[in-house]
């Protein structure tokens, strides 16, 4: 191995054609301590959304636990879907303890790399890998999206709310669903436009249908769909500056800022994968992580909330409250599709 | 001619390292170390089995790709359509898959030959448009593209069926994985692809060179209205060359459809294969030994990049690596300028020196 290096640091430096001075081969680095590592998918680290959340809560495991970056903790990011296997193989092979696959599209590349990596653990957000040491993560979307739908059909001034997805997939049918459920719960003959832009990172298709929906009638819209949402805030802030009373409700995050200057952010969905990842490490860590177990986040575990904005009047907030503790008994089951 | 054919290699070389030398530097820029960042980048290519078989991978759908922009090139004319030719040809590789059961030596050929007729069909609608109304080949092909992924997209969760967020798996009759090559490069998706993309590369050299099909469309490239005026029928080849070109960008689909995913995904986004393949073959000269090895490096720097992360260097920075390869490629020229003026001058002091 020791030789094999050599003569690829020695191959580097000759075809760049950089000075001589060997390479420093330190790749291999064997940890005795534990170690944690994320694979972020497409998005990036810093997509203001999943991946960030994700990687903000290693590193809030960091600090529970006094380590530093890229020792004990540490992330890659994929370029696209092909890079997925090869960055899990890589960390798996670097003898990580426990690694992480954000996002639903890591099915696949999960269950083959812990299959080659036994001693390995593994977790994937956002959708259910079967596998000894793989921990399956998911939210409950829809016990969020119904409050959100709640807040949305209280607030509306014209009975006339919409719902942009990203893609009709499972994740952000339970989006949609607890939405749809959540409005409807409030006014049954609410009207709901639901429109699909088929893509997680197009701001201008967001945009283009959030105008559509605004033009109609529309004054309350709900995107989950990635960066496309940022163009459903555009639009929102373009029609307030010009008098129109519209707004938004954010997702994943607390996206108030997103709305700033004109304040188009009426409450937000919080998704808590951050401290789905924190507790997951954690957890792992102490060997408390059980084999191949599916773990599901919904407001009973705090792993999604709407945020209690300023903007909610007091009659729809004591309505969310009530709302929240029926959902956390088991009185009020929301649909997930 | 000879000349031609020694910047055409010398010209890529130089673009190559001056593009890895200004990698580093911008490396020196924000902090890394570029001989470590440099011997991690060739760690993650040659240092194990499974990086080698992984760059492998990659490239096979880069060397199909490459040689898919490269064809309709060498007719003068752009396919921007492949990224679109590619999703076609992935989708149909996938569906014969999936859907029929046959013995492999019909089944996996079926599925190959599908793909390419596929990726044919869609390209031959700016071939066709372009030949008939003159309409841009870059416009139409480009537009094709996002009529792909919609359609794909549309075609996937209505006729083939998604489940969780993919296609099933293509039955084991119609894969090109390979057990054994798997099996020494430590687990990595490399597939029989690869042999595949090399017989193509040697296809579209017998098919430019070696025909009189390529003859005519070579001569379409270099001079449209000559090549009428000798009797060829221009609009015909362009038809052909689009055809032609798009067989390469199905069986680039084919690649990732029944070799590194074996199955097919719900895109979001565009893949970037077929994008990929337009610098390749600028890289690689439009010459299908030109393309093996360009797609080869762009799959090393890909691999090889992601690892760069280990030590901290986001994997951005290969992107811009590779976008500066392709600014010295494209402007060959210049430097082609500099390196005559420095040997002119040697060549004529050498022969000051003999004369003395």
């Amino acid at each position: 191995m020791k030789k094999k290096q050599v003569i690829v640091s020695m191959m580097s430096v000759a075809t760049v054609g950089l000075a001589a001075c060997g390479g420093s081969g330190e790749k291999a680095d064997q940890k005795d301590q534990f170690s944690v590592a994320m694979v972020a998918d497409k998005g990036g680290i810093d997509d203001k959304s999943f991946n960030q959340s994700a990687w903000e809560g290693l590193q809030a495991y960091g600090k529970d636990n006094k380590l530093q970056k890229n020792e004990g903790f540490s992330y890659l990011q994929s370029k696209s879907q092909q890079d997925y296997q090869p960055n899990l193989s890589r960390l798996a092979r670097g003898g990580e303890d426990l690694v992480f696959g954000i996002g639903n599209t890591f099915n696949e590349d999960i269950k083959t790399v812990a299959d080659q990596f036994k001693d390995t653990q593994f977790a994937i957000i956002d959708n259910v890998v079967e596998g000894k040491n793989v921990t399956s993560i998911t939210f409950k979307e829809n016990e969020g999206a119904y409050l959100a739908g709640i807040v949305a059909a209280m607030e509306t001034k014209k009975d006339h709310i919409g719902f942009v997805g990203g893609m009709k997939m499972d994740v952000i049918e339970r989006f949609r669903a607890g939405f749809e459920a959540g409005a409807k719960s409030v006014n049954p003959k609410i009207k709901i436009d639901i429109q699909y832009a088929e893509d997680f990172a197009a701001p201008e298709k967001g945009q283009a249908i959030a105008a559509g929906m605004y033009g109609k009638g529309a004054d309350i819209i709900f995107p989950a769909a990635g960066g496309t949402g940022n163009g459903v805030f555009t639009e929102a802030k373009n029609r307030k500056k010009n008098g129109e009373n519209v707004s938004v409700i954010g997702v994943d995050r607390d996206q108030k800022e997103e709305g700033m200057p004109e304040d188009v952010t009426l409450t937000s969905v919080i998704k808590r994968v951050d401290r789905a990842v924190e507790d997951t490490a954690n957890a792992a860590k102490d060997g408390k992580l059980e084999d191949g177990k599916t773990i599901r986040y919904g407001l009973k575990e705090d792993g999604v909330d709407i945020v209690p904005s300023e903007k909610i009047s007091k009659k729809t907030l004591t309505a969310l409250e009530k709302a929240k503790s029926d959902v956390v008994s088991g009185k009020i089951e929301v649909p997930e599709q | 001619m000879k000349l031609e054919r020694f910047y055409g290699i010398l010209i890529p070389i130089l673009s190559i390292i001056l593009g890895m030398v200004v990698g580093a530097i911008v490396m020196v820029i924000g902090g890394y170390d570029p001989i470590a960042g440099f011997d991690q980048l060739f760690y993650g290519i040659f240092g194990e089995p499974y990086s080698i078989g992984e760059t492998l991978r990659a490239a096979a759908p880069l060397i199909f790709a490459g040689l898919a922009v490269a064809f309709a090139f060498r007719t003068g004319l752009f396919n921007i359509g492949v990224e679109g030719q590619v999703l076609v040809g992935w989708m149909v590789a996938v569906w014969i898959g999936i859907e029929f059961d046959l013995p492999m030596a019909i089944h996996l050929p079926l599925a190959l030959i599908g793909a390419g007729l596929a990726g044919a069909l869609w390209a031959s609608i700016p071939g066709i448009l372009k030949a008939k109304f003159h309409v841009h080949e870059v416009i139409t092909s480009i537009m094709m593209n996002y009529i792909a992924l919609y359609v794909t997209n549309d075609i996937l969760r209505h006729v083939i069926g998604i489940t969780n967020e993919r296609t099933e798996s293509v039955k084991e009759s119609a894969s090109l994985a390979s057990p054994f090559l798997q099996e020494i490069t430590d687990f990595s998706r490399l597939h029989n692809g690869i042999f595949i993309a090399v017989i193509a590369a040697l296809v579209f050299w017998f098919i430019l060179w070696k025909t009189t099909l390529g003859y005519e469309l070579r001569a379409v490239g270099f001079n449209k209205n000559a090549a009428e005026y000798a009797g060829m029928g221009v609009n015909r080849n362009i038809i052909l060359s689009f055809v032609i070109s798009g067989v390469f960008a199905g069986l680039a689909g084919a690649m990732e459809g029944l070799g590194t995913f074996q199955n097919m995904t719900l895109n979001a986004s565009f893949t970037g294969v077929g994008f990929d393949g337009i610098a390749v073959a600028l890289l690689g000269a439009n010459n299908p030994i030109g393309v093996v090895l360009a797609a080869l490096l762009f799959a090393g720097l890909n691999i090889g990049g992601l690892s760069m992360q280990q030590i901290g260097i986001p994997p951005e920075l290969i992107k811009i690596i590779i976008a500066f390869i392709i600014i010295f490629v494209a402007s060959g020229y210049a430097i082609r300028l500099v390196i005559e003026k420095f040997t002119v001058k040697k060549e004529s002091k050498k022969a000051k020196g003999a004369g003395q």
